[in-house]
């Protein structure tokens, strides 16, 4: 868990380049400074968003480095399932993984070099050890109204553990995506809270 | 109104230079240094000039240039660019400059987006030359209007090192005031500064020698230097950068009653590491990659004959290679003080046991995108030079290819040509192709085909054009016809540069044409001296964005026998169901049509709307 006196929250986003973790970031860190809160964030950029594997780390009322520590994390935010995998050492004993299902083959995969796990098999790893909430929100994403805003389904969706306001998250959605797809990512956002909440 | 904001580290030092009045400002793209100028540049409203020069040595001469006539200036790279602008370098550091300048110069200890790991500290104890190590993105914008302060009162360039946290972090970022202030540029003539023939050079060296006392006296007191002396505490920590705050967070996290010096400057606060020393019985070092201070700190310990017991990487434990964290300093402090060891050792952090999970995870390694122009070449350039030919490439979006079996060396931008030629000239007989990216080849290849016409070597150099500089997001470079800024200039044309060099085969051809482009490739073979083939083609990214949009391809599972000549192309569009044993294409085709040229059974068409 994040330390008294380090951090108030600590967030891990993994997944795979192309898929928006750096927006999805930059809505949960705009917002916590919005709120006063001061924050440090550590992204991939460069070589690794060639359809690499990307982790973001977010923490929220810390004034030290931006590098979660093993196990530190409070939620483990992923959007691609085999990634949340990847990531799993970051996350506290007590934490929680929320889990998009739609899984990204990496090229190793489709030329036939490695294999995939199944999807069902990689949930129920992930319960052995932890509180999961999993779904698939491009799915959810298509039904907003565009698969690409699955990563604002997945900030929707962590809003309900974030010590960050609801609407000061949708402030920074509306301020940060594309002017024409406003609408569509509000909608995403709330579909997102919709399914962890309770 | 709040002023702080919540901005990329790159931003931040960019939002410095603006705050310190920044007038001339000039670099070449490489990560994790690029965002500085490409905000600058992206600024509506600018009172400054900002370039993207040809090269490292080009950026730091127009900012030397610049200094030099009084105004305030930078110049922004990777660390391995400042090995090509390391002759301007060491020379600059006699002559001092008249304005002010800043080199920034990102480092990216454990390479996640370089070659090596050097550490540009090393380059400022070598050069003489002062430099700036910021902890956080704050500190880092903060340094910027503090360092051409400085560096116009000491009359020297002043290094300033990012790591790849600060500049590639994200932290709130509370704004300062903007200098109003713009020295004009007037250069006054004055050979002894100026002109470095041996009899200036003779006496500006001790010079420099002489000014070190002053730079580090100034700089102890500086505020990137803190020590916080704790009661009673017998342990002291010593940490420079960025480990500054790893370090601070395991002593916390430890609960360790240690004395902190936190190091921002080299040369480094002398006296603050003396009364440290007085004061404790055991320092322990953290600093990422070279042990800079930790030498430094022995030095001291023994011109004191102080007995204090020094912990750093030079015998261990601390590791001189890759990033540091909270985790490792936490598990070297445990180590060091005889302490449980905290949660989870850093052993399993580094090599996190995948079997714990009892899931292989496949590998994620990044690709070529869907489309890319330079798998075309690769594709053609193995058919037509055979298995066995030699193909040294370079730096860039193309390095990918070390997945098609095309790239066989890489050893530093502009070493593809070289590498070729060096490899003729020593008797190999296998065919040699090598493949240079566009910005690459303005950087240094110039000189390497230039040398390699001049010397007869019999290659291939193939320049795969795809019109931007990709690899580090698509900064301009001389072909396109394009300043940094955006607005238009001189376009340079590839095939007149390298005919006016003497080359005697130049061919242009687009790479999506396999047909062509095989015809062209075999006619290069044959041609006895340097070969030049220009395959140019839009980066699909570059493309996506200025609206060319091509139709989407899709297989015919009629058709499909699996054969997999098209999978073994390596397009992440193109799948393969192993049970099935057919191929299809997903959404992420951009339509290039490269692999229904390939098919032999005409099961790949556009998809028809
Ligand atoms: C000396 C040096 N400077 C900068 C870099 C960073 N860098 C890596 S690739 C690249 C540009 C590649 O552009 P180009 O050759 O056009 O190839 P593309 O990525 O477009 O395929 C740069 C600037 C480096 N590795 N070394
Ligand atoms: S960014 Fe452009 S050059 Fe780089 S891999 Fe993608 S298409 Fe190729
Ligand atoms: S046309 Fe074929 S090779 Fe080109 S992007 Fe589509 S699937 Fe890939």
């Amino acid at each position: 868990m994040s330390a008294e006196g380090i951090s108030k929250f600590d967030l891990v986003i993994a997944g795979v380049g192309g898929q928006g973790t750096i927006l999805a970031s930059d809505i949960i860190g705009k917002a916590a400074v919005k709120e006063n809160m001061s924050v440090r964030a550590a992204e991939t950029h460069g070589m690794a968003q060639r359809g690499g594997s990307v982790v973001n780390h977010i923490r929220i009322g810390c004034e030290l480095g931006s590098m979660i520590p093993m196990k530190g994390a409070d939620v483990l935010l992923a959007l691609e399932p085999s990634e949340a995998l990847r990531y799993l050492e970051f996350l506290s004993d007590d934490g929680t993984i929320i889990v998009n299902t739609k899984p990204i083959l990496p090229v190793t995969v489709t030329s036939g070099l490695c294999s995939y796990p199944d999807v069902d098999a990689i949930i129920a790893k992930l319960e052995e050890t932890h509180k999961v909430k999993a779904f698939n929100a491009t799915e959810l994403a298509k039904e907003a109204g565009h698969p690409q805003s699955m990563n604002v389904v997945m900030v929707g969706a962590v809003s309900n553990y974030l010590p960050i306001s609801v609407d000061t998250l949708v402030g920074c959605v509306r301020d940060l995506v594309p002017p024409k797809t406003i609408d569509i990512n509000v909608k995403a956002f709330e579909m997102g809270m919709y399914v962890t909440q309770g | 109104m709040s002023t702080r904001e919540y901005m990329l580290g790159n931003v931040a030092i960019a939002r410095g230079i603006v705050e310190g009045g920044g007038q001339v400002i000039s670099g070449y793209p490489g990560t994790p240094s690029s965002e500085v100028i490409g905000t600058l540049a992206g600024m509506k409203e600018r009172d400054f000039y900002v370039e993207w020069s040809v090269n490292e040595k080009v950026a730091l001469e127009v900012a030397a240039g610049a200094a030099m006539t009084g105004v305030r200036s930078v110049a922004t790279m990777k660390h391995v660019g400042l090995n090509v602008a390391a002759d301007p370098l060491l020379t600059l550091a006699y002559t001092g400059v008249k304005g002010s300048m800043i080199i920034i110069v990102a480092d990216d200890p454990s390479c996640h987006s370089s070659q090596n790991e050097q550490d540009t500290r090393r380059y400022s104890q070598f050069s003489l030359i002062p430099c700036l190590d910021p902890s956080t993105p704050q500190e880092a914008k903060d340094m910027i209007p503090y360092a051409f302060e400085f560096s116009n009162k000491v009359q020297m360039p002043i290094i300033f090192r990012p790591t790849t946290r600060i500049s590639h972090g994200k932290s709130d970022i509370e704004l300062g005031p903007v200098e109003e202030t713009r020295p004009a540029a007037e250069f006054v003539k004055e050979l002894e500064r100026w002109v470095m023939v041996p009899k200036n050079a003779r006496i500006q060296h001790p010079h420099l020698l002489e000014i070190q006392k002053t730079m580090q006296e100034e700089l102890e007191n500086s505020p990137w230097n803190s020590l916080e002396l704790a009661d009673g505490a017998k342990v002291g920590v010593i940490a420079s950068g960025i480990a500054s705050v790893y370090a601070k967070e395991a002593v916390i996290k430890q609960g360790i009653n240690a004395s902190f010096l936190k190091i921002g400057t080299c040369p480094l606060p002398e006296n603050k590491i003396r009364t440290l020393m007085e004061n404790t019985e055991k320092i322990i070092i953290f600093e990422e990659m070279e042990p800079v201070v930790e030498e430094q700190v022995r030095i001291i310990a023994q011109e004191t004959g102080s007995s204090v017991e020094i912990i750093g990487k030079l015998q261990g434990p601390v590791p001189r290679i890759y990033e540091l964290n909270t985790d490792i300093c936490a598990d070297v402090l445990a180590e060091v003080l005889e302490l449980e060891r905290p949660d989870v050792p850093a052993e399993v952090a580094e090599d996190f046991d995948y079997d714990r999970c009892r899931i292989d995870l496949p590998m994620r390694p990044p690709v070529m995108c869907p489309g890319c122009s330079h798998r075309a070449s690769f594709h053609v350039m193995k058919k037509v030079y055979g298995k066995d030919a030699i193909f040294p490439s370079d730096i860039g979006c193309y390095t990918l290819g070390i997945q098609s079996g095309t790239v066989d060396t890489t050893l530093c931008m502009g070493g593809s040509i070289t590498v070729a030629s060096g490899m003729y000239q020593a008797g190999e007989k296998k065919p040699i192709c090598c493949s240079i990216g566009d910005s690459t080849f303005f950087h240094t290849g110039v000189n390497g085909l230039l040398n390699s016409i001049y010397n007869n070597a019999d290659i291939t150099v193939t320049i795969v054009d795809n019109r931007t500089t990709a690899m580090t997001g698509h900064q301009p470079n001389p072909g396109m016809g394009k300043l940094a800024t955006g607005e238009p200039t001189v376009e340079v044309s590839l095939e007149e540069l390298c005919k006016s060099m003497g080359a005697g085969f130049v061919e242009t051809v687009d790479p999506y044409d396999l047909e062509k482009t095989e015809e062209v490739f075999k006619r290069a073979k044959e041609y006895e001296g340097t070969s030049v083939v220009i395959t140019r083609q839009f980066c699909v990214i570059d493309a996506k964005r200025s609206g060319i949009r091509r139709k989407p391809f899709t297989i015919d599972a009629e058709e499909c026998v699996g054969c997999k000549l098209c999978v073994n192309l390596g397009c992440p569009a193109i799948e393969f169901d192993t049970t099935t044993k057919k191929a299809s294409i997903n959404a992420m085709c951009t339509g290039c049509g490269v692999c229904a040229a390939l098919c032999k059974f005409d099961a790949i068409t556009e998809v028809k709307k």
